[in-house]
C-alpha cells in the first residue's frame, strides 16, 4: 500500500521553535498518494505546526520538505496551493451568505459577454459536487445547509482551484453527526481512489481506525511513529499518543460508583415546565446536590438550548425554575453565578475564552465580575487564584501572563473551566467540555467531574460522545428535536438510549 | 538596530505598544533639535515657565483629554466620532450660564455695564463646571445607549451626535458668539501655576482615568468586552453597562476638553470649538498602540503620548514656516506612518530583514 515510489510528500526532519517553546522536533512526515494518513497527538503534540508548515503558514526552522521528488520551500498558503497542498479547517472558511456554486467559483466565475455566465457557473458546480456523490441545490445559501455539506463544499472548493495532489482535513468532523460523518468518509475514500493523498488529523480514534490506512503519532513536539493502523491495536495507540498507559477509564467507573452515594436528597435545582417558544419545548428537570445529569442527543437536539436556558442567557417564556427552594427571577449570567450556577459553553473559541487576555485574567474573570466593578481583585490575589488552578488542573502554560491564545485547545478549556471553580458554584453545566481535546485531557475532565460531585457539587454533562456521557453521568437525560425525550436512571443501556436519540422509540 | 528589533520583536509586545509613540516623539523632538533654533529654550517670566516645549504641552490638553476617554471607547471595540460636537455643546453651556443676558429678549438693557467686568457670572463658576461636565455626560449616554442597547454600529451611532451636535450647540447660545470676560473661568485654559493651569487638570483627568480603569475591575472588562463581547457576556460582564460607561466617561473628558479650550479663548463658537478634534483623539489613541475596530488592550499612557506627539508635529510645522492650512498634509502622512508601523505585514518584513541583519553581522 505504501509503495515509496508514490510519495507525494515528504517531510523530513523538521524544526520550528516559537519564543519559549520548541514546537517541532526532528519531525518527519510522509504521505503517499491513493492513501488516508491520520495524525494523531494530544493537544500541543505539535499537529497544528506541522500541518502549519506544510501548507506554507509557517516557515520551519531546518528539515526538508519534498513535493513530488523535488525540494520545494513553501513560501505563504497562496504558494501551497499553487503547488496543489489544499487544506480544509476546523471552521468553514466560506461565505455562507453566498450561494454554494458562487463559493465554489468565486474568482474563476466562468464569464460570457463580460458578465457572470450564471448558467454555466450553477452547472460547472453541480458537477463538481455530483462528482463527490453530493446532490443539493447549488443556487441556495451555503450557510442553508448543514456544516457536513458546507465542510464538503469548503472540500470541493479546495479541489477546484488547486487541483489537488495533497489535501489536509484539520478536525474536519469534530462538529459533525455519525451520518454526516459517514458522508464525509464517502467523500474521503473516493478521493483516495483517485490517487490524492489525505492528511487527517482527528481526535476521534474511532474514526482513525475507520478511514485511515497509516497513522502518525506525535507526541511533544516529536515523532513517536508511523503505523500501519490495521496492526495497530488501539491500547497501542492511546499508550503511545500518551506516553503512559491508560487504566483512568476503569477508574473513572470506579469513581462513579462510590460518587454516587454522595448524592443528595433535596433537589438543588428544579425546572417546571420551562422552555422557550422557538427554542426548546417545556421540560422538568430534577437536580440533586452531588448529581452528575448527563444530556445526550445528537447536534442541535436542544441541549445546548437547555443549558442556556438554566444559566440565564436566555429567558424562559414559560414554567418555572426553582433553587433552593425559591423560584428563580434574575435570568441573566450575573444571576446565575450569584446563585452558584456556572456554564462551560459549547463555543470555546467564541464564548469561552477571551483570547488576548491572559490565562490569570481569563481565570479571575467570572469571579471578578460577581464581586462587581469595585471590589477589585488585587494582582496578587489574582496570581495566587490563578496559579492555584493552573496548579490544580495541570494547566501548561508557560506563565500565568500568557496570552490564553498561545495555549492548546485543551489547556484553553482548563482555563475556561478554572474560571467557572473559581467562582465555587454549586451546580457547573458543562456544554461539550471535551469537544477537540486530547485523551488524556479528557480523562481529566471526565475523572474532575465525578471529584467535584463527590464534594458535592452538581454537574450537567453535554457531549455528542454517549461513551463520556455513560461513564460520567449519574442520570442520563434525552433530547431530541429540541425537547427532552426521556431519562434514564442507574444503569443504563447504550442501545436503549441510542434508540431514544434517534427516536426509534416514543 | 536593537530599537528596531524590540520594535518588531512579538514577546515584547508590551513595551513595543509604547515604543512606537516614544519613538515618534523622540523622532519630532529630534528633528526640532537640528531644525528649530531655540526650540528647547526655557525661560521663567512671572514666575510662569515659558518656552516651545510648554506650548506643546499646554495646546495639547484638549487633545489629551479627548484621548483619555477615546481610548476607553475604541478599547471596547468602538469609537467615538462625536466628542468635537459635544466640546461645541458643553462650551454653550458653559457660556450660555456666565452670560445669558446676551441671547435673552432684552438685549439693549445694561449690557456696555458688563461687557469687560472681569468678576461677572450669571451662576457661580462651579456651577457652571459641574453643569457643563454633567451635559457632556449626558451627551455621553445618549452615545452609550445608541451603542449598546440599540446596538447600533458605533461609527453611525455617534455620528448622529457628530452632525446634530453643533446645531444643537448652536440653538443653546442662539447662534451668537459669547464674549466670556469673567477672569476665574477664564484661569481654567490661561492661568499658571508656574505651568499652565490646564496641564494640571490634564494630569488628575489622566490619574483619575488610571486609577479608575487599573485599580478597578473596569479595565478589564473594558478590554474584555472588547476582544470577545459574547465571552464577556457568558463570564457574568454586564457589557452594556461597560460600554455605556465607556461612552459616559468619554463624555465627560469631551466636557473637561471643552472647559479648557472655551476658557483659554473665552469666545463660545460653536462653529470652531473642537472642530476636527475627534480626528486628532482617534489618531493619538491610534498611535498609543490601541487597535482601532478590534478593540481589546489599551493603553492610557500611549494614548497620552500619541496626543503629544501630534501636538508637537503640529508646533514644529508652524516652527519651520509651514502653512497653518497644510498642517493636515502632515498629519495624513503620520497617519500612514503610523498605520505601517503597526501593520502585522511591516512588522514581519522588519523582523525579517532584522534577523537578515543580524546574522550578516553574526557571518562577518
Amino acid at each position: 500500500m505504501t509503495d515509496p515510489a508514490r510519495d507525494i510528500v515528504v517531510m523530513e526532519s523538521i524544526d520550528k521553535s516559537f519564543p519559549g517553546v520548541q514546537a517541532l522536533k526532528q519531525v518527519s512526515l510522509t504521505l503517499a498518494g491513493g492513501e488516508i494518513h491520520a495524525l494523531v497527538g494530544e493537544n500541543g503534540a505539535g499537529k497544528s505546526t506541522l500541518i502549519k508548515v506544510l501548507t506554507g503558514v509557517e516557515r520551519p526552522d531546518g528539515g526538508t520538505i519534498t513535493l513530488d521528488g523535488a525540494e520545494v520551500s513553501i513560501r505563504s498558503p497562496l504558494h501551497a496551493q499553487s503547488l496543489g497542498i489544499s487544506t480544509v479547517y476546523q471552521e468553514v472558511n466560506l461565505c455562507p451568505n453566498l450561494t454554494v456554486a458562487e463559493n465554489l467559483l468565486i474568482g474563476r466565475q466562468p464569464m460570457k459577454l463580460g458578465h457572470v455566465d450564471w448558467n454555466a457557473m450553477n452547472r460547472q458546480a453541480r458537477e463538481i459536487l455530483q462528482g463527490l456523490d453530493i446532490e443539493i441545490d447549488v443556487t441556495r445559501p451555503l450557510g442553508s445547509y448543514s456544516i457536513a455539506i458546507q465542510q464538503m463544499a469548503a472540500i470541493a472548493r479546495a479541489l477546484v482551484i488547486s487541483s489537488a495532489k495533497v489535501l489536509v482535513l484539520d478536525e474536519p468532523t469534530s462538529s459533525l453527526t455519525g451520518h454526516e460523518t459517514d458522508q464525509l468518509f464517502r467523500v474521503m475514500r473516493k478521493l483516495k481512489g483517485e490517487g490524492i493523498a489525505i492528511l487527517f488529523i482527528t481526535h476521534f480514534l474511532d474514526q482513525v481506525y475507520e478511514v485511515s490506512d497509516r497513522v502518525t503519532i506525535l507526541r511533544n513536539g516529536a515523532l513517536v511513529g508511523v503505523y500501519e493502523t490495521a496492526v495497530l491495536p488501539r491500547l497501542t495507540l492511546i499508550t503511545l499518543m500518551l506516553g503512559r498507559s491508560l487504566t483512568e477509564l476503569d477508574d473513572i467507573n470506579q469513581h462513579k460508583i462510590e460518587s454516587s452515594q454522595h448524592i443528595g436528597t433535596e433537589p438543588l435545582l428544579q425546572a417546571d415546565g420551562v422552555g422557550l417558544v422557538g427554542s426548546i419545548a417545556p421540560f422538568d428537570l430534577v437536580l440533586h446536590t452531588g448529581e452528575v445529569v448527563g444530556l445526550a442527543g445528537l447536534l442541535g437536539s436542544g441541549r445546548t438550548e437547555m443549558a442556556q436556558l438554566l444559566f440565564g442567557i436566555d429567558q424562559p417564556t414559560e414554567g418555572s425554575l426553582t433553587m433552593d427552594g425559591k423560584r428563580v427571577r434574575n435570568f441573566s449570567p450575573i444571576g446565575s453565578i450569584e446563585r452558584g450556577v456556572a456554564l462551560c459553553p459549547e463555543d470555546r473559541k467564541a464564548e469561552g475564552i477571551v483570547a488576548d487576555l491572559t490565562v490569570r485574567e481569563n481565570i479571575i474573570m467570572a469571579m471578578q465580575a460577581s464581586r462587581g466593578w469595585f471590589r477589585h481583585l488585587s494582582t496578587s490575589d489574582q496570581y495566587a487564584i490563578a496559579d492555584k488552578y493552573i496548579k490544580l488542573l495541570s494547566i501548561a502554560t508557560p506563565s500565568a501572563d500568557q496570552p490564553v491564545r498561545n495555549l492548546s485547545g485543551g489547556n484553553q478549556q482548563k482555563v475556561i473551566l478554572a474560571r467557572w471553580l473559581a467562582t465555587n458554584p454549586r451546580l457547573l453545566i458543562l456544554d461539550e467540555p471535551t469537544r477537540g481535546i486530547d485523551v488524556g485531557t479528557k480523562a481529566d475532565i471526565q475523572k474532575l467531574v465525578l471529584s467535584l460531585a463527590e464534594e458535592g457539587k452538581s454537574c450537567i454533562f453535554i457531549s455528542s460522545e454517549l461513551e463520556e456521557v455513560l461513564r460520567t453521568s449519574h442520570r442520563v437525560v434525552v433530547m431530541r428535536d429540541r425537547a427532552k425525550v426521556t431519562e434514564f436512571a442507574g444503569e443504563v443501556d447504550e442501545r436503549a438510549i441510542m434508540n431514544a436519540i434517534a427516536g426509534g422509540e416514543a | 538596530m536593537s530599537a528596531l528589533r524590540s520594535v518588531f520583536s512579538r514577546s515584547r509586545l508590551r513595551e513595543s505598544r509604547l515604543s512606537v509613540p516614544i519613538l515618534a516623539l523622540a523622532v519630532i523632538l529630534l528633528f526640532d533639535f537640528v531644525f528649530v533654533p531655540g526650540f528647547f529654550n526655557l525661560e521663567i517670566r512671572d514666575g510662569h515657565l515659558f518656552g516651545s516645549l510648554v506650548d506643546i504641552l499646554r495646546n495639547s490638553t484638549p487633545t489629551v483629554a479627548l484621548a483619555i476617554g477615546m481610548t476607553l471607547v475604541i478599547a471596547t471595540g468602538g469609537v467615538d466620532l462625536s466628542v468635537g460636537a459635544i466640546m461645541a455643546i458643553a462650551a454653550s453651556v458653559a457660556c450660555i450660564l456666565i452670560d445669558p443676558r446676551i441671547v435673552g429678549l432684552n438685549l439693549q438693557g445694561d449690557i456696555t455695564a458688563v461687557v469687560g467686568d472681569p468678576t461677572y457670572s450669571f451662576v457661580p463658576i462651579p456651577i457652571v463646571i459641574v453643569a457643563s461636565l454633567a451635559v457632556a455626560v449626558v451627551c455621553g449616554l445618549w452615545n452609550g445607549v445608541l451603542v449598546s442597547f440599540g446596538r447600533i454600529q458605533p461609527m453611525v451611532a455617534t455620528l448622529i451626535l457628530m452632525i446634530a451636535g453643533r446645531g444643537i450647540a448652536q440653538l443653546i447660545t442662539n447662534s451668537i458668539k459669547i464674549i466670556i470676560f469673567n477672569d476665574s473661568f477664564a484661569f481654567i485654559g490661561n492661568g499658571f501655576i508656574v505651568l499652565p493651569f490646564s496641564l494640571f487638570i490634564v494630569v488628575a483627568l489622566f490619574a483619575g482615568a488610571w486609577l479608575l480603569t487599573r485599580r478597578t475591575a473596569i479595565g478589564l472588562f473594558v478590554e474584555s468586552v472588547g476582544i470577545s463581547f459574547r465571552a464577556s457576556l457568558y463570564s457574568g460582564i454586564n457589557e452594556k453597562r461597560i460600554k455605556l460607561f465607556a461612552y459616559a466617561f468619554c463624555g465627560f473628558c469631551a466636557g473637561v476638553a471643552a472647559l479648557i479650550a472655551v476658557s483659554s479663548i473665552r469666545t463660545s463658537d460653536a462653529n470652531q470649538i473642537g472642530l476636527y478634534t475627534e480626528l486628532d483623539a482617534i489618531l493619538a489613541v491610534v498611535i498609543g498602540g490601541t487597535v482601532l475596530g478590534a478593540g481589546g488592550r489599551f493603553s492610557l499612557l500611549g494614548s497620552l503620548i500619541g496626543a503629544l506627539v501630534i501636538q508637537a508635529t503640529q508646533t514644529s510645522m508652524y516652527a519651520i514656516g509651514v502653512a497653518a492650512s497644510a498642517i493636515t498634509a502632515v498629519k495624513a502622512v503620520m497617519v500612514i506612518v503610523v498605520i505601517l508601523l503597526y501593520s502585522q505585514q511591516v512588522q514581519d518584513l522588519g523582523r525579517r530583514i532584522a534577523g537578515r541583519l543580524a546574522r550578516r553581522q553574526a557571518a562577518a
